[in-house]
C-alpha cells in the first residue's frame, strides 16, 4: 500500500520508501530524510519576492534581505518537481522536517485498508517524468 | 553536617499546619502564581460534578442545555459588540464564555477572538485560590472582577476582562466573563501595546483580578481611579459598562435554566462538555500518523532593531498524545517587548485547532487541554515576571504560525479531515496604531482594524483569500474606515487596493495584502506607530513547494503636505507606495523606508505613512499553477505580466494576454529540466552550505541545527544553556547608530580633542 503523506510525496508501506508522486522515483528510505533523495537550490528570495520600490535607493523594498535569509529549494531528481520549500538562515542546516515512524505507520494503515487513501494530489500529467 | 541533617527532628502535621498558616499570614505579595499559570488542563472533576453528572447525564439534555448556554455567550457577544466603545469591540476582538465552579471555560461565544478562550481561565482560579477565602476580599453574589496584567493570565495588557461569579440559592455554580481589547492601557506609548517598553513598569495599568463591582454596581471610587490610569477616561467607564451588562444577560440565561433544568443539569452541561471534547480530541490525535515535525519561523526584529529571532518548534505526535516542543527557541529579551507568558503562546496555538483544524468542536478550553507544550524557562515563548511582554503578539503569533505549518504535514495523509490542508495564514499586524488629540478636542489611543485584514493561506485546492480574517480571530472585520474617519484626525488616502507583486505564489497562490496610506489632517498633536515583523525576513513558511509571503516595509513621505497637492496638482499624486516611491512626484519631499517596528512618532499635516498587509503562504509547485488563474491574477492587479512570466512560466500575448498553452507547457518542462540542471545532491549541498554557528553579520538568538540546548545571544560567541537563564539586554538602538557613527569619525581623524 502507498500513502500519500504530502501533495508530492508518498511512502510504499511495503518497501519503506519515500517515493515521488509525480514520476513514481523512489527518493529515500522512509524511516529517513526524504531531502536527503533530493536535489536543492539555494534560491536568492530576490527572484521569487522582486523589490517593489527601488534597491537603489532604498534600504527595505517588499524583498526579502538576501544576506539574512535564503529560500532552499527541494526538487525531484528525476521529473524536476518542487516537493518543498525552506527559507533558511544562511548556513543553518536544512530541517530533518518529517521524522516517519513506520512500523507505526504500517499498523495504522494496515488496520485502515487501501479504501482509506485520500485521493487528492498533483496534477499529473501523462507524458512527465518518465520521458528523460 | 551530616549528623546534623540526618537527626534533625521531622515536624509533626499539627506543626506542618501551625508552619503553613504562618507563612499564608505573612505572604507579602501574591504574585502570578506559576501552579496556576503554567498549566492549561482541565482541573479535576469535583464531587459535586460527580454528583452532577450522576444526576443528569442524558446526551439529548446536555446538547439542548449547552445550546441555551451557547446562545446566551452569543447574546453577550452581540452586545459587547454594538454597544462596546473600544474599536475592538466593535470588530469583534471580544469573547464571552461560561467557566465551571473551578474557572474551566466549559462554553464560549461562537464569534470573536478564540485566544481568550484559553487564557480567561487563569484570573478565575487565581479568584479562586486567593480571593474566595481571604475575610478582606470574598466572592458574594453580585460582585465582578476586573483583570487585565498578563502576567495573571490573558495576552498583553490591552485586554481587560470582567469576571462574575453566579450563585444558585448561596452556591457558586460557576463564573461567567467578558474580555474585550480595550487598547488604551496607560503604557508609555498609546493605545495599549508599547513596543518601546523596556520593562514591566512601561507597559501601564497593571490589573491583577480585583473586586471593581459589588451589587452588580461599578464601585465609582475605584472607577475614577482606573480612568486616571489610562489616556481614554470615558471608554474605560463604558466599557467596563458594557462587559459587565453582557455578563449579567447570560446570568440571566443561565438562571433561567437553573429555573427550568435545575443545578445538577448546569453543572454536568459543563463538565461533560469539556470531558467529552477532550476525549474526542484525544480520538482525533490518535488518527493522525506517528511523526516527529519540524521547523522555525523567524522575527526578524524586537520592533526596535533587526536581528534574527527563532521560534523553534518540534511537534511529536505519539499515540494520542501530541507534544509540542517550543525549547531552542529565541532566550527572553530583558529589555525588549516581544516576550510572551507561556500562555499565550497555549492561547494561540489553540486557535490552530479551533479555527483552522477542528472548527466544529464545541469551543472552549477543552479544545487544547490535552496538548503537551514543552518550553525553555525565560525564553521568548515562557518568559519570567520581569520581562515586559506588552509585545508579546509578535511571538505568539510566530509561534502560531510554527504550529500551524507542522500541523499541515500531519493532516495530509489523514483519512478523516475536518477542514482542508492549509499553508500558513500571513500573522503580523500590519495596521496603523495611532493616537493624540482629535479634531473634537478628544484624547484618543487606538488603531485601525486593518489589523484583520491578513492574507490566508492557500489550502489543497485553492488559493488563499485576500485579506481574509486575522489570524487569532477568523470571525472579526476590518472595519468601515469611513466611520473611523468621523473619529480620527486623519484619512486613509489609500485603503484596501492590493499590493501588486507582494506575492506567494505556488500552485495555489497566497490570498494578498491592501496598501494603507495615512495622513493626518485636523491635528496638530496627532502620531502613528507600527508594530510588525517581517521587513526583511518573511514571517512564514511555504507548503509543500508552495513560497511563504515576501517582506513589507513602513514608507514615509516627509516634507510634504499631500492635502495641499490634492487640492492643488492632484495630478501628481500616485496610488500606490511603487509609484510614488520610485517616481518620487514631489519636489523637496524626503523619501524614506524602515523597519515596522515604527514607536509613537508625531505626524504633520500632509506627511504620508505607507504600509501593506502580508499575503498568506502558497502552496504546491508554482509550475502546476493553472495558466488561466495566472493571467486572472494579472487581470485583478495581484501580480504584474513581467513577474508572472518570469516565475510561472506563463507563455501569453502581452496585449490581449491570450495563452499560448503549448508554449507554456514546454517553457515548464524545460523549467522543470533547469531546476534539475541548477540544483545539488543534498550530502553534496550540505557540505558547502551548513556552518557550525550562526553567521557572524547577523544578531542571531536562539538555538542552530540540531542542538536545540544551546542558546544563542547575539554573536556566535554568546551562548546560554535552554535551561539556564541569562540576562539578555539589547542596546539603545540610538547609541548603537551613535557609536556607528563616532566609529567614523575616529577613522576619518574628526573626533578633535574631545575629553573622555
Ligand atoms: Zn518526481
Amino acid at each position: 500500500m502507498k500513502v500519500p503523506m504530502t501533495e508530492y510525496l508518498r511512502i510504499d508501506l511495503d518497501t519503506e520508501k519515500w517515493e515521488c508522486r509525480v514520476c513514481d522515483h523512489v527518493i529515500a528510505p522512509a524511516e529517513g530524510n526524504y531531502k536527503e533523495g533530493l536535489l536543492v537550490h539555494n534560491r536568492n528570495p530576490r527572484d521569487i519576492h522582486p523589490p517593489i520600490i527601488d534597491p537603489e535607493k532604498y534600504r527595505f523594498t517588499f524583498s526579502p534581505d538576501p544576506d539574512w535569509v535564503r529560500i532552499l529549494e527541494f526538487c525531484c531528481p528525476s521529473c524536476g518537481t518542487q516537493v518543498e520549500t525552506e527559507y533558511a538562515i544562511p548556513g543553518h542546516p536544512p530541517l530533518w522536517d518529517m521524522q516517519v515512524d513506520v512500523a507505526a505507520l504500517k499498523a495504522q494503515w494496515a488496520a485502515r485498508g487501501p479504501s482509506a487513501v485520500p485521493d487528492a494530489g498533483p496534477v499529473v500529467m501523462p507524458d512527465r517524468g518518465h520521458g528523460h | 553536617m551530616n549528623d546534623m541533617s540526618t537527626r534533625a527532628k521531622m515536624p509533626s502535621t499539627e506543626e506542618i499546619t501551625l508552619i503553613k498558616k504562618f507563612l499564608d499570614d505573612t505572604t507579602l505579595f501574591l504574585g502570578p502564581d506559576p501552579e496556576i499559570m503554567q498549566n492549561h488542563d482541565l482541573m479535576p472533576r469535583t464531587d459535586i460534578e460527580d454528583a452532577a453528572i450522576t444526576t443528569v447525564s442524558d446526551a439529548h439534555t446536555v446538547a439542548k442545555i449547552r445550546d441555551r448556554i451557547q446562545a446566551g455567550c452569543d447574546e453577550g457577544f452581540e452586545m459587547v459588540e454594538q454597544m462596546g466603545a473600544a474599536p475592538g469591540a466593535k470588530w469583534g476582538d471580544v469573547i464571552t464564555g461560561v467557566y465551571s465552579a473551578s474557572g474551566d471555560l466549559a462554553i464560549a461565544s461562537a464569534g470573536g477572538v478564540l485566544i481568550f478562550s484559553a487564557l480567561v481561565h487563569h484570573p478565575i482560579k487565581f479568584i479562586i485560590k486567593n480571593w474566595m477565602n481571604d475575610p478582606t476580599v470574598g466572592v458574594k453574589e453580585g460582585d465582578g472582577f476586573i483583570h487585565n496584567d498578563s502576567r495573571y493570565g490573558n495576552v498583553h495588557n490591552t485586554d481587560q476582562s470582567m469576571i462574575l461569579p453566579i450563585f444558585h440559592k448561596g452556591k457558586l455554580v460557576c463564573w461567567v466573563a467578558s474580555t474585550v481589547h480595550e487598547g488604551e492601557n496607560g503604557a508609555i506609548e498609546p493605545g495599549g501595546m508599547p513596543s518601546m517598553a523596556e520593562s514591566p513598569s512601561d507597559e501601564g495599568l497593571k490589573m491583577s483580578p480585583f473586586k471593581v463591582v459589588e451589587n452588580y454596581q461599578i464601585k465609582r471610587d475605584i472607577l475614577t481611579f482606573l480612568q486616571n490610569s489610562v489616556r481614554e477616561p470615558k471608554l474605560q467607564y463604558e466599557d467596563m459598562k458594557v462587559k459587565l451588562f453582557a455578563c449579567l444577560r447570560i446570568k440571566q440565561r443561565i438562571e433561567e435554566t437553573l429555573n427550568t433544568d435545575g443545578p445538577e443539569a448546569l453543572v454536568a452541561t459543563l463538565r461533560l462538555t469539556m470531558e467529552n471534547v477532550r476525549a474526542e480530541v484525544k480520538r482525533r490525535i490518535s488518527e493522525w500518523p506517528d511523526m516527529t515535525v519540524r521547523t522555525y519561523i523567524i522575527q526578524d526584529s524586537t520592533l526596535r532593531e533587526n536581528c534574527v529571532v527563532k521560534i523553534n518548534c518540534k511537534l511529536t505526535k505519539i499515540g494520542d498524545r501530541l507534544i509540542f516542543d517550543f525549547r531552542g527557541s529565541s532566550p527572553e529579551f530583558t529589555n525588549r517587548a516581544t516576550n510572551t507568558i507561556v500562555a499565550g503562546l497555549k492561547g494561540m496555538l489553540a486557535q490552530v485547532f479551533l479555527c483552522y483544524v477542528w472548527p466544529d468542536l464545541p469551543r472552549g478550553q477543552a479544545a487544547f487541554a490535552p496538548i503537551e507544550v514543552i518550553t525553555d524557562p525565560h525564553s521568548i515563548v515562557n518568559c519570567s515576571y520581569d520581562a515586559p511582554n506588552s509585545q508579546s503578539l509578535m511571538s505568539i503569533f510566530t509561534g502560531f504560525t510554527a504550529g500551524q505549518h507542522a500541523v499541515a504535514k500531519f493532516l495530509y495523509s489523514c483519512p478523516e479531515k475536518f477542514t482542508k490542508v492549509h499553508a500558513p495564514t500571513f500573522n503580523m499586524i500590519n495596521t496603523f496604531i495611532w493616537g493624540g488629540v482629535s479634531q473634537h478636542g478628544e484624547t484618543l489611543g487606538n488603531l485601525c482594524a486593518d489589523l484583520n485584514g491578513m492574507g490566508a493561506g492557500a489550502t489543497v485546492n485553492r488559493d488563499g483569500e485576500h485579506a481574509l480574517a486575522p489570524v487569532f480571530a477568523t470571525m472579526a472585520d476590518i472595519g468601515e474606515q469611513e466611520l473611523n474617519e468621523e473619529e480620527v484626525p486623519f484619512l486613509q488616502l489609500v485603503s484596501k487596493k492590493m499590493t501588486r507583486d507582494a506575492i506567494a505564489p505556488g500552485k495555489y497562490r497566497g490570498g494578498q495584502g491592501y496598501t494603507m496610506m495615512v495622513a493626518t489632517k485636523d491635528s496638530e498633536q496627532w502620531g502613528f506607530m507600527t508594530t510588525a515583523q517581517g521587513a526583511k525576513i518573511p514571517p512564514l513558511q511555504g507548503l509543500f513547494g508552495g513560497y511563504a509571503c515576501g517582506t513589507y516595509p513602513l514608507c514615509k513621505v516627509k516634507d510634504v503636505d499631500v492635502y495641499d497637492v490634492l487640492m492643488n496638482e492632484p495630478e501628481r499624486f500616485r496610488h500606490s507606495i511603487e509609484d510614488l516611491m520610485n517616481e518620487q512626484p514631489f519636489d523637496e519631499a524626503s523619501y524614506s523606508t524602515h523597519h515596522m517596528g515604527m514607536g509613537f512618532e508625531i505626524s504633520k499635516r500632509g506627511e504620508l505613512f505607507m504600509i501593506s498587509q502580508g499575503a498568506g503562504a502558497g502552496y504546491g509547485d508554482l509550475l502546476e499553477r493553472d495558466p488561466g488563474d495566472v493571467i486572472k491574477d494579472i487581470e485583478e492587479g495581484l501580480i504584474s505580466p513581467g513577474v508572472a512570466a518570469r516565475l510561472y512560466k506563463v507563455v501569453f500575448d502581452a496585449k490581449t494576454l491570450a495563452i499560448d498553452f503549448d508554449a507554456t507547457e514546454a517553457a515548464r518542462a524545460e523549467e522543470r529540466q533547469a531546476r534539475i540542471a541548477r540544483s545539488t545532491p543534498y550530502a553534496e549541498f550540505i557540505k558547502g552550505w551548513n556552518k557550525p554557528k550562526p553567521p557572524a553579520h547577523l544578531q542571531y538568538f536562539g538555538c542552530w541545527g540540531d542542538d536545540t540546548g544551546t542558546l544563542y545571544m547575539g554573536s556566535p560567541e554568546i551562548t546560554r544553556r535552554g535551561d539556564q537563564p541569562r540576562p539578555n539586554y539589547m542596546t539603545h538602538p540610538k547609541d548603537v547608530r551613535i557609536a556607528e557613527l563616532e566609529a567614523r569619525l575616529i577613522a576619518a581623524g574628526a573626533m578633535g580633542d574631545e575629553k573622555k
